[in-house]
Parts: C-alpha cells; sequence; structure tokens
C-alpha cells in the first residue's frame, strides 16, 4: 500500500457521501478485543508484543474478506507516514505515538481498519461517509466473525469480551457519529445539546478522540455503556438521538438565515477572503475558517467552492498532509506559511476552474 | 456519607480550601451534575476510574491489596493505580471488587451481546497455550535451549490444531 498515494484523495471519512452528509460526516464503529493467551498490551513486554503481533499479522494477511486487508507494521514507518494514518483516522494517536511492535491492517478503500497492540490486542474499525451506522455495524460483524474463526478471542460468558479497561468490557464496542454543527456552536446552543446527551450516558468528544477539542465544529457523539445491552440496543439509542441533533442544527441554520443573514453571510465571506490571502494559517485557524466557509456553502451563500472541495482542504491543510503533499519535513513556522501558500493556490485554481 | 442536597448516598466529596480553613461538602451524583461539579468529568478517564474504584474498595483494601493474578502476576492495587486490567484472567481474580465498579460504570454486570462461535470451544486450548508459553520464557531465560525447542514445536502444533479450517 502506497501511503503517499492516500494525499490525493480526502478518505472515506471525509468523503462526506450519503444519508445527511452536510451534517452527518461520518460513522464509525470500533469493536476491542484481546487474545485469551496474552497478558494485554499495558502489561506485555517487547517480546510478547512482538509475539501478538507476528500473530495476528499472518492472519489478517490471510484472512478471506473482500476487501482484502493491507498490514503496515508502525514501527516501520516515519512518524510523519503514522501522522498521516492519525489525520485519515485509520490510527489513534496514541497507537502512533507509542513504543515497541504494533501495527495496522487496512482496507484499500479506506473503510476498514484492524489496529494491533493499541490499549487492546485488536481494535478493529469499521468508518463509512453519511449517516450509515447500521452498514457500519455489518461491516464490522462480518469481519469480527471471520477473524474469530481463526483468532481466539478473550471472552468469558458473563462479562462478554473481555478488555484492557473496564470501560469497555462487554461488546466492546464504540458506536460513533461524528458531526459538523457550525450553526448550533454560533448561536451558543451547543452546550445545552451536550447536556441533553450526557444525561443519556453518551459521550461527546472533539475531532480526534479523547481529549482533543472540537474544531472546526466536527463532534463525535458515541456511546459510554458497553456491558449489560446489546450492539443493536447501542446503535440504536445513538441512531434514534442523532436526528433529533440534525433537526437542531437545521433550525439553527435557519434562524440565522432569517435573523442574520448580513451577519453571517460576512462571516462566511470573511472566512473565505482570509483563506484566499493570508500568509500565514495555523492549522486551528484553518478547520475554524473551513468550517464557515462549509456552512456558507451549504446554506448557498457562497458559490466560488463546491463542498468536496472544502472537505479536501479539511484533511489537505493538516500537518502531516501538508508535508506529504509538498514532499517535505517542515517545522512548525514553516508548516504555516507553507499551509496559507498552499491554500491561496488551491482556492485561485478552484476560482479559475468556476469561471 | 449522605447527599446534603438530598439525603441519598454521596458519592462526591469536594474538599475547598477558603482562608485557610476547609469546607467539605458532599453530593450524590445527580445533586453533584446540578452543581456543576462534575464538569471536567470527560478530561480525565483514569482518575475517575480510580476513584470510582477507591470507593467501592475503602473497607476492604487490606484483604484486597494482597489479591495478585497468578497468570500476568498483577496486584490487585496496581490495577486499582492505574485503571487498566494486566490479562483476561483478572476479571475472575479481581471478580469481587470488580462487579460492583462495572455496575457503576455501566448498569449493567451481564453481557447480553454477541456470543463468539468459537470462544469457548477454544478456552481449554489456549489456558495450555498459556501455561506451555510461560514455560518456554522460563526455558528461555534459564537457557535450557532443548526444552525451550521442544516446547516451541509443541506450542505450533498446538496453535495449528486449534485453528479450524
Amino acid at each position: 500500500m502506497n501511503l503517499d498515494s492516500m494525499t490525493h484523495s480526502s478518505g472515506e471519512w471525509l468523503r462526506a457521501f450519503g444519508p445527511e452528509a452536510d451534517i452527518v460526516i461520518s460513522s464509525r464503529i470500533r469493536l476491542a478485543r484481546n487474545l485469551s493467551s496474552f497478558p494485554f498490551t499495558n502489561r506485555a513486554n517487547t517480546h510478547q508484543k512482538a509475539e501478538i503481533e507476528t500473530y495476528l499479522k499472518a492472519r489478517l494477511e490471510k484472512l478471506e474478506f473482500d476487501p482484502r486487508l493491507v498490514y503496515l507494521t508502525l514501527a516501520n514507518l516515519t512518524p510523519l507516514d503514522r501522522q498521516l494514518l492519525v489525520e485519515r483516522q485509520l490510527i489513534s494517536r496514541e497507537l502512533a505515538n507509542s513504543e515497541g511492535p504494533r501495527g495496522v491492517a487496512v482496507a484499500p478503500n479506506e473503510i476498514i481498519s484492524v489496529m494491533v497492540n493499541e490499549e487492546d490486542h485488536i481494535r478493529l474499525q469499521v468508518i463509512r461517509s453519511g449517516f450509515t451506522l447500521d452498514e457500519a455495524w455489518q461491516d464490522a460483524d462480518r469481519l469480527d466473525d471471520k477473524l474469530e474463526e481463526r483468532v481466539p478471542y478473550a471472552f468469558s460468558e458473563e462479562l462478554g469480551y473481555l478488555t484492557a479497561c473496564p470501560t469497555n468490557v462487554g461488546t466492546g464496542l464504540r458506536a460513533s457519529v461524528m458531526l459538523h454543527l457550525p450553526a448550533l456552536v454560533l448561536i451558543k446552543q451547543i452546550e445545552k445539546v451536550f447536556r441533553a446527551l450526557q444525561k443519556i450516558n453518551l459521550a461527546v468528544r472533539g475531532l480526534y478522540g479523547e481529549g482533543s477539542r472540537a474544531s472546526g465544529d466536527f463532534y463525535q457523539i458515541s456511546n459510554q455503556v458497553t456491558l449489560g445491552k446489546s450492539e443493536t440496543t447501542i446503535i440504536n439509542e445513538i441512531r434514534d438521538v442523532i436526528p433529533q441533533i440534525i433537526t437542531y442544527e437545521r433550525q439553527a441554520r435557519q434562524t440565522l438565515t432569517r435573523e442574520n443573514h448580513a451577519q453571517v453571510l460576512d462571516r462566511v465571506k470573511r472566512a473565505f477572503g482570509v483563506l484566499k490571502n493570508a500568509a500565514m494559517m495555523t492549522s486551528e485557524e484553518t478547520m475554524d475558517l473551513l468550517s464557515s466557509v462549509r456552512l456558507g456553502v451549504n446554506l448557498g451563500l457562497i458559490d466560488d467552492i463546491n463542498i468536496n472541495e472544502v472537505n479536501d482542504l479539511f484533511i489537505h491543510t493538516q500537518p502531516a498532509h501538508l508535508q506529504k503533499i509538498l514532499g517535505k519535513e517542515l517545522d512548525s513556522e514553516e508548516r504555516n506559511s507553507e499551509r496559507a501558500r498552499f491554500l491561496r493556490d488551491r482556492l485561485r485554481e478552484i476560482d479559475g476552474n468556476m469561471n | 456519607m449522605k447527599c446534603q442536597s438530598c439525603g441519598q448516598s454521596a458519592t462526591v466529596h469536594l474538599t475547598e480550601i477558603v482562608n485557610g480553613k476547609k469546607k467539605e461538602t458532599h453530593f450524590c451524583q445527580d445533586c453533584a451534575q446540578q452543581q456543576q461539579l462534575l464538569k471536567q468529568q470527560e478530561m480525565n478517564l483514569t482518575a475517575i476510574l480510580q476513584s470510582v474504584i477507591g470507593q467501592h474498595v475503602g473497607g476492604q483494601t487490606d484483604e484486597l491489596s494482597r489479591l495478585t493474578c497468578p497468570s500476568c502476576g498483577i496486584k490487585y492495587m496496581e490495577f486499582k493505580a492505574a485503571g487498566r486490567c494486566g490479562c483476561p484472567l483478572d476479571y475472575q481474580v479481581f471478580r469481587e471488587p470488580l462487579l460492583p465498579l462495572l455496575e457503576r460504570i455501566h448498569r449493567g454486570v451481564k453481557h447480553v451481546g454477541k456470543i463468539p462461535a468459537h470462544a469457548l470451544g477454544h478456552a481449554a486450548v489456549q489456558t495450555e497455550l498459556r501455561d506451555l508459553r510461560q514455560q518456554l520464557r522460563t526455558a528461555v531465560e534459564q537457557e535450557a535451549y532443548e526444552d525451550a525447542a521442544r516446547l516451541r514445536d509443541l506450542i505450533r502444533q498446538k496453535e495449528t490444531a486449534d485453528e479450524p479450517g
């Protein structure tokens, strides 16, 4: 698998295709699994981790599953390539930055990835564009069955799939939906939505998971409970609450266009102007400005750029993507000026195509 | 300890030092949330786990601190400090203190989800494999290479036999 070719596309999670794709960016299912005869990763020594990796790599590569999985040994990748995989949501930041034998099996279409030696021996993930939790679960379930034919999982009849952290035990399932909620942020109603979600035991996180801030107004909603409920119940609970949030966001967007039309238009146009002209640009600022532009496109306030082009810019301006595209390693100050230059060039190009 | 607000049992304890005077307040989960004391709940999962684990074993710590997993060697106190189990067997070894913790986190203590088709059949062979791997490690450490080679072959054989298809 050629990692450099990844930078030509935006990857599955930002393809923004499928039901409600203007608000629901992507749907994700994650299953935590462990081998029954090894200590968990945190307790395994390097030798054991190597044994686990060899064992799983062989079985993942041979798995009779469509699409076929390609195994990447993370210890052999540069930090930049590992960061690229994080930005594409194929591996976690923790796995990228940890030490020792570890890896990921990836489907070339980037819908499926199986992390090896993360907090659990196996973290199987399916990520699909749009509001597609059921499809993602079906893929994950099928892959899990296939893998289980070959790999003895740690499982107890009483407590289900046994995981390193007691918060994942049972189904080992984390179902999450990534939403773009710029209007709720603008009218300052987002906190209210979070409080309501927390009351029903759902978690809200930023773009890159635990502890990350919600840059670009992207929010992940996911379950916290994994024991005592079936996979279907857990998924349905999330699936049922998402349409309400979509409705709130749509109402907020209407309110904005009706009551604050001039201000919103100004915000969108300014964001676009800054992106097109700035000489230094951090990744955070880029995300925030692109979020305003994305809102503008969805509200029909701006037609200088289409939604796919905005989505591409979100990912291509991330630090590792930018460096891969430009073909050189850059420190953070260099990145900020190169990012601004990249944005100016891309937006001029897009502008040229439109006229 | 009772919640100062509603009289239910308190699980959130706040100690404030105001003008050099110590002030303690106690709330139940719901009242603490209303008071917005739990706002940073999401920030540090490990800290929360530790506090939850702490609350549940407060009185029995002496007895529990001696619990050690025969398979991975983790002590209960180590699990308590890290909030992570060391190996699958820990769920059996630490079952008693774990159950109230799981109840607290998940509001459930019985798995009702998917059951893997092969896992339970695998179990016996896997226990044997675990023991064999342990023996192999000891053999390597003691530089008993003949034993190690024999064990390695035996493990390979059992691994292949345990794989259907």
